[in-house]
């Protein structure tokens, strides 16, 4: 109505006005108590807890290949990326060539779960997962160490694993891997 | 002497446990409202609440800004919560009633002039806002205490001249007279207009949403508590419900006869009708957003007493016409 009449260019008389505000308090103040009595939406957390979708950021795990293995490599990629720099780790390899992490720490109480430490590993060996109910009074019990964060199984890709695809030769021979074609012999490769 | 520290004390008692659980009502009512459950934890559906917060503001540290008015800033939060409590001094809360062939007023003090009394004392209320605000040297607080001070003394005025017809009718200042005289009807039936403007005003004077330009939260912090804590603090939190509960008790008292009611005990009806003005402006502090200072100002001035002077004056004619 007001609207109309500004168009117009007339302003609205304040009988209008006046009975344009009353109304819209009236139907303000009707809305809010019919509020009162509707059922809250509040979930009530301790006693109900919704299921999280699985890539919600929470607790770091280190997963397994599905031989068991380790996956992780320490390429040093995730405490690279770490924007809080919360990961160490020092390097080591076994016999085979394989590289492993030799002791591994993440301080859960610098991180802010942001999730880069997952994007950046290249194994798919880091990862975070719905769990976030392990909060304490005590900092030092935030440091966990690589037994703290080593799961046996492969959590989000559990059929992964790096080294049937890439990586140097600790588990198979070059060219016999997934998606891996046999090395060109460059001496009999003629036209 | 003995019935009189009696009654004190248990006014005391009533009022004090009313406003902490009236932090809860409150807490409670405005998550319903918003569709939330409200505190729920304390205790049995969060009854205990109030006390959890009470403990909580008692063991904070009590800070005094460097450059305060040191004995200013300290007093000032007593006199927001004691002069709503004295104010509740008039309220009469049932009829004179005889125990052991003494008669027993049930009203602390029966002033003959209860009712400039009140309004006395809720203009010395903003002493204690301005003088908290100044004390505290701090820019927000000046401005809250500035803001404050010109509202509540605007709103003052519509809120005086609102009762003005009120005493007309009941030809009389005293509260028990004017709950005597809402023997067969309550006032709120013969003079609306007049309620309303009450109500209006009661929300500007108790600083409550949508008068609450004093706090405003996003422009001022806290406005003339921002440098407040602790149990300071929570004095001047309690005096703003000490008041929402003073301002009930004058609406029971003007408009809504009071302690009468069938059935019910007396005590009862004006416990009921107290909580009908925080339940009202907890309603509209769900509803209503902040107004801005200069429509604050136009209102009061320019709608709120022209209307109650025009209200004074068509009262007085109809209330001649009558007599006559
Ligand atoms: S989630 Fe973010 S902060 Fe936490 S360890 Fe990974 S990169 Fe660091
Ligand atoms: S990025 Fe992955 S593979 Fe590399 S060190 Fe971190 S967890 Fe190990």
């Amino acid at each position: 109505m007001d609207g109309v009449l500004i168009m117009q260019g007339k302003s609205p008389s304040s009988g209008w006005q006046l009975f344009g505000a009353i109304k819209g308090l009236a139907s303000s103040y009707w809305i809010t108590l019919l509020h009162l009595f509707r059922k809250p939406i509040t979930e009530q957390y301790p006693e109900f807890k919704r299921t999280l979708p699985a890539r919600t950021r929470g607790k770091i795990i280190l997963t397994r290949s599905p031989d068991g293995k380790e996956r992780c490599v320490a390429c040093y990629l995730c405490s690279g990326v770490c924007p809080v720099s919360c990961i160490s780790m020092a390097a080591a390899e076994s016999e085979d060539g394989r590289r492993y992490a030799s002791w591994f720490r993440i301080n859960f109480a610098r991180c802010i779960f942001c999730g880069l430490c997952e994007e950046a590993c290249p194994t798919l060996a880091l990862q975070l997962t719905p769990e976030f109910e392990f909060c304490g009074t005590d900092i030092l019990h935030f440091v966990y160490e690589k037994e703290d964060l080593l799961v046996a199984h492969g959590g989000k890709n559990s059929d992964y694993d790096f080294y049937k695809h890439c990586g140097i030769g600790a588990n198979s021979e070059k060219g016999r891997r997934d998606n891996e074609k046999e090395p060109v012999n460059i001496r009999s490769n003629m036209p | 002497m003995i019935t009189l520290l009696i009654k004190l004390a248990s006014l005391l008692a009533v009022v004090l446990l009313l406003t902490a659980y009236l932090v809860l009502i409150e807490r409670k009512l405005l998550g319903r409202f918003q569709l939330r459950y409200g505190p729920n934890r304390a205790g049995f559906h969060g009854l205990l609440q109030s006390f959890a917060d009470g403990i909580k503001l008692l063991l904070k540290e009590d800070i005094v800004p460097a450059g305060a008015d040191r004995f200013i800033f300290i007093y000032a939060p007593a006199i927001v919560a004691i002069v709503p409590l004295l104010l509740l001094a008039v309220i009469p809360f049932g009829d004179t009633s005889i125990l052991m062939g003494k008669e027993i007023p049930m009203v602390i003090a029966n002033l003959n002039v209860g009712v400039l009394y009140v309004l006395a004392l809720s203009s010395l209320g903003v002493y204690g806002v301005i003088l908290g605000g100044w004390a505290a040297n701090s820019k927000y607080s000046l401005l809250g205490a500035i803001r404050a001070t010109a509202q509540m003394i605007s709103y003052e005025l519509a809120l005086g001249l609102s009762l003005v017809p009120v005493v007309m009718l009941a030809h009389s200042f005293s509260m028990v007279d004017i709950v005597n005289a809402q023997a067969r009807y309550p006032f709120i039936l013969v003079q609306p207009v007049a309620f309303i403007i009450f109500i209006i005003s009661a929300m500007a004077e108790a600083k409550r949403l949508p008068f609450d330009l004093p706090e405003a939260e996003n422009e001022l912090m806290a406005g003339f508590h921002t440098e407040y804590s602790g149990m300071r603090f929570a004095l001047f939190f309690l005096g703003e419900y000490i008041n929402m509960i003073a301002l009930g008790a004058l609406v029971a008292v003007f408009f809504l006869g009071g302690w009468r009611g069938p059935l019910l005990p007396p005590v009862i009806w004006l416990l009921l009708k107290i909580l009908l003005v925080p339940f009202l402006l907890i309603w509209t502090r769900a509803t209503l957003p902040r107004l801005r200072y200069d429509q604050l100002m136009h209102f009061g001035w320019k709608f709120l007493v022209p209307v109650a002077l025009l209200n004074i004056v068509f009262s007085g004619g109809i209330i001649l016409w009558m007599g006559s």
